[in-house]
């Protein structure tokens, strides 16, 4: 069960969509696991077959439990469906005297008159679970019927506990510091303007995607605040993940990234931010992506926000906020003129940085968005 | 007819952003952003869904005439057959 961020303790698998057997390829979708933020689809991490399933349909596991074990194609190692990866069993252990059979599997089998004895087991220890159940009623073919999956008032709850345990954890944990600055965006929506005039409807950008490409370059003059803290010591990371707020219909919120978002074009970033968008309020969002921001980006402009003070997501050690754009008076060249203007704002770990490196990344930052076209 | 057909799109267009609407709860001189809690991507989709239901290009400069359903329906009634209605 891969954690899927710091305010996931535990997943209920709804349904399996690969069988024992099934080869598999990285990135392939293997399961469907209800959270507390939604139905998350599951990754596999290696190319390989499915040699067993651990888990049954309706069971709720900790994070860090095997799902699945996946036998390599060309080296025969076994990995986890998920990381991390305990020690998976190097063959198949022989099937014990006495059966073990999980308590839904034993009633499946009572239910369909099933005889257990014939049944060949591919859980833990050769345990026969529902699946093999399934598998031997003839049930070929078809995936085992998936869990109920929580909605309403029991995912609005289960999701507001989630992120108030998280964000506690990020106070208690985490000295954050705060710096804000203002930054001129006549020229960057200028730019955005005649930009979109020639673009074709489909591909109009919004200006939270230069906001997001703005963020994701900067940082590559302040690395230290991207990465996580873990073990007592920061942990750069070499590539840039951005994770985007994305408030849910309904009420929660979640931030799900986007991958190597420095070296993606505006067109590219638009796709994907409208992607994860659409995805994460349907609730179809993916373990990657989830799994590994390397910095947070929230915008709550929308909202006439005038200024965002976030609080870090662990093992995160910064994000950037950004309110409204908003037509206000402006000192240049000594004298006053209207522009639009734009606070961005940023919390950091004090543990991996400085609010001299902090202030660095705001003007990165800012710097990016005068010459949008470089974006 | 026209009118009904622009009435459908948008409201067809709103539920697909914003499944859990009512579309009689819709009030139609308030702006969706308030009543509906669009937010920009939201509000992109919504006018997306609009071209492609009625194959008509709609100018970033007129977006701030879709932000009502009363806005909407005249706009793109005038688009639709060169004249409001």
């Amino acid at each position: 069960m891969p954690s899927l961020g710091a305010d996931m303790e535990a997943g209920t698998l709804v349904k399996w969509l690969k069988r024992p057997g099934d080869t598999v390829r990285r990135g392939d979708i293997i399961a469907v696991v209800d959270t507390d933020k939604g139905a998350i689809e599951i990754e596999v991490f290696e190319d390989g077959a499915i040699d067993t399933l651990q888990i049954e349909v309706g069971q709720k596991v900790p994070v860090g439990t095997v799902l699945a074990v996946i036998r390599g194609a060309l080296s025969g190692n076994s990995a986890s469906a998920a990381p991390p990866t305990p020690p998976a069993p190097a063959a198949r252990e022989p099937q014990p005297a006495r059966l073990l059979v999980s308590p839904a599997a034993r009633k499946l089998a009572a239910d369909r008159g099933i005889d257990l004895a014939a049944v060949r087991g591919t859980g833990p220890q050769g345990a026969i679970t529902h699946e093999d159940v399934e598998r031997a009623a003839g049930a070929t073919g078809q995936a085992a019927a998936p869990a109920p999956v929580r909605g309403g008032a029991d995912r609005a709850s289960a999701m507001r506990a989630a992120i108030g345990a998280a964000m506690a954890r990020s106070k208690r944990e985490i000295p954050h510091y705060y710096l804000s600055s203002t930054i001129d965006m006549n020229a960057t929506l200028a730019w955005l303007r005649a930009e979109n005039e020639r673009r074709p409807m489909p591909d109009r950008l919004l200006p939270v995607v230069l906001l997001i490409k703005a963020v994701a370059t900067a940082l590559h003059e302040v690395p230290e605040l991207n990465g996580y803290w873990t073990s007592g010591a920061l942990q750069q990371s070499p590539a840039v993940h951005v994770g985007c707020a994305i408030s849910l219909r309904g009420g929660g919120l979640i931030a799900p990234a986007i991958h190597d978002a420095d070296r993606k074009d505006l067109s590219t970033l638009m796709r994907d931010l409208r992607d994860l968008t659409g995805r994460a309020r349907a609730g179809t969002l993916r373990s990657s992506e989830l799994a590994d921001s390397t910095i947070t980006v929230t915008n709550l402009g929308d909202r006439g926000v005038d200024a965002t003070f976030g609080i870090i997501y662990p093992p995160q050690v910064a994000l950037v906020g950004f309110g409204r754009i908003a037509e206000r008076p402006w000192v240049a060249a000594g004298r006053i003129e209207a522009r639009s203007l734009l606070t961005a704002t940023l919390s950091a770990d004090h543990r991996a940085s400085d609010g001299h490196r902090g202030g660095l990344l705001l003007d990165a930052i800012g710097r990016r968005l005068q010459t949008p076209e470089t974006l | 007819m026209i009118a009904d057909d622009i009435t459908s799109a948008i409201v067809n267009a709103l539920t697909s952003v914003a499944p859990e609407v009512d579309p009689m709860s819709i009030r139609p001189g308030v702006s969706f952003r308030d009543q509906l809690d669009l937010d920009s991507m939201d509000f992109l989709n919504f006018v997306l869904a609009l071209h492609d239901r009625l194959g008509i290009d709609i100018p970033e400069r007129d977006y701030p005439k879709l932000y009502t359903f009363d806005g909407a329906l005249a706009y793109l009634a005038s688009k639709v057959t060169g004249n409001h209605l």
